[in-house]
């Protein structure tokens, strides 16, 4: 019983680490249709912004809920005002711009922290269930998987600016014509992009090794959870998180970890072959 | 005054042969060291530290008159933690810089890469990394500490300490696999059960089925031979469930590239190790050596396990050379074969000569405080892994990587 407990949190728990390392990517590639491949890096400076502000003595929720958005979201705005926006519509230049951007991320951090592997600890003590301790910044990681998809969906939904930003996404000559100026709300979604990855890198910090080339484990899997998402980019986040994180899961308890990976490729693959244009283009159609 | 370009040629070019001329003089007199190692990249967190030993030991040579009077030059290549490149580099060390000896691979896969090579070249090579064991060759010389020297000893006290049920987690390749194998043996040998083992690719990073899987298991001891930054989110992770207060855990990789640094205190006390080198060894050659590196490099945080083995293995062909009189490839190895000593940092490292392999202290140790903590030392144990399986006095033409079969 306590198991079945444990299991049910460890489930949760990589449904939300999936759907977390993906948000960034599902906004920055479902709105915008840029293929950021430095994703994994804004991640990774996430985690080093959250890292140094905590050993700068500032308070670590501030570190990881704060500071990583901030620093890079910034850096997001940066690199989408001096590369990005020069590549829109341009999916096959924007791939390899941000692939040398993700070199460039790795390098420069290399330089400033050098390639070792740092961390912090979390801040949170493990929880008894029964005869078992779980990981009590599971918790926290779920709860802030939450909070964001709400976050996420209340601004699109229901706020002005979100209803601009669609619009945007949809017809940009249009919201252009109504006197919206695209180039401004492709550079705020960035930076909104942006921000959420380095929140991920950031919560995920205290539980890794973290190193400059990190960034690298993250980007195939959000990858895999963006596009066999769908074009929604809320309820494809979900589900997609869903069906992966129940399947690796299953393998991992029932074989191995290494099966569990395999298994969620494996899924993916099939996915694919069946909805070629993700979960979405199919199911909950028209939803967020 | 003026010059014409006649002059101005002359000039220049008696100035360029001039100083020349000293340069290429003594070159010729000067032994040639190679080195081949990871100093950028993935695995510099292994190679840099070993580099500053290196040239921390070669300085020292220089400075103190050079090897039978001749001084000593760095050849040192950087492969970047990229395998195809270790090829390349052997190839031009021993083939245009000819150079006498060569130190330096740091994984296997890299130790194997080059191994041919230099026993094709017939140069000397000097492996100082601790590994799975098993290497049969006459032209190479290994001086870290094997399975059996460290997971013979390691073993048994954990499991005193702990219990007898085990649960064994190790990196996915060669290192991990046969590491694993001896580490069932020897809880076997202790009247232990191994309830399970469990191998990781290099890059998986959660560990949370895997702790719960442990519980459920509910062993008494965990033994970690885990590979890498990825690797370092499992101690992380598990003291984040709390299990470090729950389950002891032993492990035979953490601590070589300085990880007890990495992980916090509260993460990483207790866990225990067992290797030839500590920063806490409070041996005169230690407080000396920690003093060098200081002087040399600001402080002395950043020497390991692996950086003092390195140094190790360039004292003893250093030893090597003087006892032989020359840098001669045949004569050295034979000066080396009648089992030299040296005493460095991590204590006395005698070579054996049946299996090239080192004779060498391993102390059993905690960590407490980010620090290895010395509980208890075995002096100059023997490596008989290798020895079971390797003997170069009687085969001496053997080139094989042995595997402990069971």
């Amino acid at each position: 019983m306590d198991l079945a407990a444990v299991i049910v949190v460890e489930t949760v728990y990589v449904i939300a680490s999936l759907v977390l390392i993906s948000a960034g990517l599902a906004i920055v590639f479902g709105m915008m249709k840029v293929i950021n491949l430095a994703h994994g890096e804004f991640m990774m400076m996430g985690g080093y912004a959250a890292i140094t502000a905590v050993n700068l003595g500032i308070n670590i929720y501030v570190a990881i809920l704060v500071i990583a958005p901030l620093v890079v979201g910034v850096i997001g705005l940066i690199v989408e005002r001096l590369v990005i926006r020069h590549l829109y519509g341009r999916l096959v230049d924007t791939m390899l711009a941000t692939w040398g951007l993700s070199l460039f991320f790795v390098g420069i951090v290399t330089m400033i922290f050098g390639n070792t592997t740092t961390g912090i600890s979390t801040p949170i003590a493990g929880i008894t269930v029964g005869n078992y301790q779980i990981n009590g910044y599971n918790f926290f990681i779920i709860v802030v998987t939450i909070l964001l998809v709400l976050a996420i969906y209340l601004v699109l939904k229901s706020t002005r600016l979100g209803l601009i930003a669609r619009g945007t996404m949809q017809r940009s000559d249009m919201a252009s014509a109504l006197g919206y100026s695209p180039d401004r709300i492709y550079m705020a979604t960035f930076f909104v992009g942006s921000a959420v990855s380095g929140l991920a890198g950031a919560v995920l910090a205290p539980l890794v090794g973290l190193g400059p080339s990190s960034g690298g484990a993250y980007i195939a899997k959000a990858f895999i959870t963006v596009i066999a998402g769908g074009p929604s980019v809320i309820a494809g986040l979900i589900s997609s998180g869903t069906v992966f994180g129940i399947v690796n899961q299953f393998f991992t308890f029932a074989m191995s970890p290494v099966i569990g990976e395999v298994a969620l490729l494996v899924c993916a693959v099939i996915l694919l072959r069946l909805l070629p244009q993700g979960i979405t283009a199919r199911f909950f159609k028209g939803k967020m | 005054m003026t010059m014409d370009r006649r002059q101005f040629l002359t000039a220049t070019a008696a100035i360029a042969g001039a100083s020349m001329l000293p340069f290429s003089v003594g070159a010729a007199d000067n032994i040639k060291f190679g080195s081949i190692m990871d100093t950028s990249g993935g695995f510099d967190a292994y190679g840099k530290p070993m580099d500053m030993a290196m040239r921390l030991a070669i300085d020292e040579i220089n400075a103190n008159g050079g090897l039978n009077g001749s001084q000593i030059d760095i050849n040192a290549y950087d492969t970047q933690s990229d395998m195809a490149l270790y090829t390349q580099y052997a190839q031009q060390l021993t083939r245009q810089d000819e150079v006498d000896v060569v130190h330096g691979g740091i994984l296997s896969a890299s130790r194997e890469a080059i191994r041919q090579i230099m026993r094709k070249s017939k140069t000397l090579y000097f492996y100082n990394v601790l590994y799975e064991g098993g290497v049969c060759d006459r032209n190479i010389f290994i001086n870290g500490v094997t399975p059996a020297q460290q997971v013979e000893v390691l073993i048994p006290y954990a499991m005193k300490k702990a219990g007898k049920k085990v649960y064994v987690l190790a990196a996915d390749y060669n290192y991990g696999q046969i590491t694993a194998k001896w580490i069932e043996k020897y809880i076997a040998d202790n009247g232990g059960e191994t309830v399970a083992v469990d191998f990781f690719p290099l890059d998986v990073s959660d560990f949370g089925s895997t702790i719960a899987k442990i519980q459920a298991a509910d062993p008494d001891l965990i033994v970690a031979s885990l590979v890498g930054g990825a690797h370092l989110s499992f101690f992380r992770q598990w003291a984040a469930a709390g299990m470090n207060k729950k389950i002891p855990m032993a492990s035979t990789t953490l601590g070589v590239g300085n990880e007890h640094k990495v992980l916090t205190a509260e993460e990483g006390d207790g866990i225990m190790v067992a290797y030839n080198y500590s920063q806490e060894l409070e041996t005169p050659e230690n407080i000396a050596f920690k003093k060098k590196w200081a002087d040399a490099y600001g402080d002395a945080n950043s020497i390991h396990e692996i950086a003092v083995s390195h140094y190790q293995g360039i004292l003893t062909w250093a030893e090597g050379v003087r006892q032989a009189g020359s840098t001669n490839r045949d004569d050295v190895l034979s000066a080396l074969e009648t089992g030299i000593s040296i005493t460095g940092p991590g204590g006395v490292v005698t070579v054996d000569p049946k299996t090239h392999h080192a004779v060498l202290d391993v102390h059993i140790m905690e960590f407490e405080g980010q620090k290895m903590k010395v509980i208890e030392t075995f002096t100059q144990r023997q490596p008989i892994d290798t020895q079971a399986v390797c003997d170069l006095a009687a085969n001496p033409d053997d080139n094989t990587q042995y595997e402990i079969k069971f």
